[in-house]
């Protein structure tokens, strides 16, 4: 079985059927590009996936564990949201980074949340070694904090070296270009280690001499066998770096498979025409 | 009368308008928050009662709320007893002071009314965020408070402090109709000094309102150079 496998997603908004049924495979340390026209259904799978929309049927099993079916009544709260969505991380096409927030504050910020709630934990842990005394396990709380801390802010520092913006450290977003946001953004992502790392149109917000960039680090990314999720307008990327491309028309798979395979022998018209007016708009 | 006891006389009123104005802005900010909350909520009822209630607050004069404030609960109470009126009456004969049940009621009217106020501009600013900030705390795992706390609010603050200073300064002025209840306030003080045929102490009350609201001016125009460092 794939690493995340999702079957029969559906999703309506009103009486606009978005996806019509979508099956599809990632495999662990590989990377999917998503291509299809605008209103294909693209990013709704993405946030789906993301559990940032609930498809109206649909099964998604991530690592062995069913992480959504729509067939049963599953729990939907605040708390089981966030430990799902936590599997995956999504970098935005608008990058929404938090702009009141420096570059590295926007790394840590999130990391620091959840460590509140280890702390609890170990708290609750500690507790029920009776043998421990007050002092003890505070001093005990105070050390897993620190080192805690720490491991934030050097994971932190490593994505920035990574992402190529140690000396933006300090700046806040409206001091950085998109190309240098979009890293950030990544790079955000990354600091909660998810198994997937999801990017809807990371460069579609850039100009065109900013993409580069961006796409350097994705494609490092890949190298480096992270699993990801891409949806993207760059055919050329999708072709070099993905290994797998799912064309979505109308909301379904219209192919899937290899990338080189799909995108220099299409066999279906629409991903046939679909090709021809992208490479037409590059010139 | 020399200018010196006067303005003696002023300050006594000015401390009133100061003591209306601050606990009136204490107060008012997070029940403003509160209702702005209640009629955002998803739960209709809810919204829809706290919008009737906002339409209500800023539908009819302030200088009327403060009569109902004041005279309503005597008007409802069976033995004809006003609470605001028997707290002046004991606050005078007791502590010496005057009008301390008037003050009370002016207070109660203004939290009310500039609650209602500021829920709007609240929600204004709160609605103004976009989507893709709450995204973002999502999808990196923050609790829907937090990513209130630590994501949504300094940006709501940033922009709302244009329309917050308006409506501030705004307080700071409508405190002289609590002199229709009867509470004594800088502006009643000086109308003392005019029935003495004495008229130049009312013009002067202004210079007291122009120095605060000059002060406050210069409070927000530094909040906003704070906060120009990032941009929402």
């Amino acid at each position: 079985m794939a690493y995340l496998e999702i079957k029969n997603f559906t999703k309506n908004f009103g009486d606009v059927e978005v996806l019509k049924g979508i099956d599809m495979q990632v495999e662990k340390g590989k990377a999917v590009s998503i291509i299809g026209p605008s209103g294909s259904g693209k990013s709704t799978l993405l946030r789906c996936i993301n559990f940032l929309e609930t498809p109206d049927s649909g099964v998604m099993v991530l690592d062995g564990e069913t992480l959504l079916d729509c067939s049963k009544k599953e729990k939907r709260d605040d708390k089981t949201l966030r430990n799902k969505r936590l599997n995956f991380g999504l970098v935005f096409q608008s990058f929404n980074l938090f702009p009141q927030h420096s570059v590295f504050k926007n790394l840590t910020l999130a990391p620091t949340l959840l460590l509140k709630d280890k702390i609890k934990a170990y708290k609750k842990e500690l507790k029920q070694n009776k043998e421990l005394s007050f002092k003890a396990r505070k001093s005990l709380i105070n050390c897993f904090k620190a080192e805690q801390k720490e491991l934030i802010e050097k994971t932190a520092e490593e994505l920035l070296v990574k992402t190529g913006l140690t000396d933006k450290k300090n700046a806040y977003p409206c001091e950085l270009s998109g190309g240098q946001c979009q890293r950030v953004a990544i790079a955000r992502a990354l600091a909660l280690n998810p198994k997937i790392l999801c990017f809807d149109e990371p460069t579609s917000a850039l100009d065109p001499e900013l993409t580069g960039e961006v796409l350097k680090v994705i494609r490092s990314l890949a190298d480096e066998k992270h699993t990801i999720i891409i949806v993207t307008h760059e055919m050329g990327f999708a072709k070099n770096v993905s290994d797998k491309v799912v064309f979505l028309y109308q909301g379904k798979v219209e192919e899937y498979g290899d990338a080189k395979e799909v995108l220099e022998n299409p066999k279906s018209e629409a991903l046939k025409n679909f090709l021809s007016s992208v490479s037409e708009k590059e010139g | 009368m020399d200018f010196l006891t006067i303005t003696q006389t002023l300050l006594e009123g000015f401390a009133v308008t100061c003591c209306l104005f601050f606990i009136t802005l204490l107060l008012s900010l997070p029940l403003g928050l509160l209702i702005s909350f209640c009629t955002m909520s998803k739960f209709k009822p809810l919204s829809y009662t706290f919008k009737v209630i906002v339409w209500i607050i800023r539908g009819i004069p302030l200088m009327l709320q403060l009569f109902i404030v004041y005279f309503l609960p005597g008007m409802l109470s069976k033995e004809g007893i006003n609470i605001f009126g028997e707290l002046d009456n004991y606050l005078y004969f007791e502590l010496g002071i005057n009008a301390g049940g008037a003050l009370v009621a002016a207070l109660i009217a203004f939290i009310i009314n500039y609650a209602c106020y500021f829920s709007e501009i609240f929600r204004g600013g709160i609605e103004s965020i976009s989507k893709g900030q709450y995204e973002a705390g999502q999808v990196l795992g923050m609790k829907k408070g937090q990513i209130f706390s630590h994501v949504v609010l300094m940006q709501v603050i940033k922009r709302i402090v244009p329309p917050m200073s308006n409506e501030i300064i705004t307080l700071v002025k409508d405190t002289a109709l609590a002199r229709v209840i009867g509470v004594i306030e800088i502006i009643r003080q000086a109308e003392i000094f005019a029935t003495k045929a004495l008229i130049w102490p009312l013009f002067y009350t202004g210079a007291f309102y122009l120095l605060f609201v000059g002060a406050l001016t210069l409070l927000f125009g530094f909040i906003e150079k704070k906060l120009s460092y990032f941009k929402a």
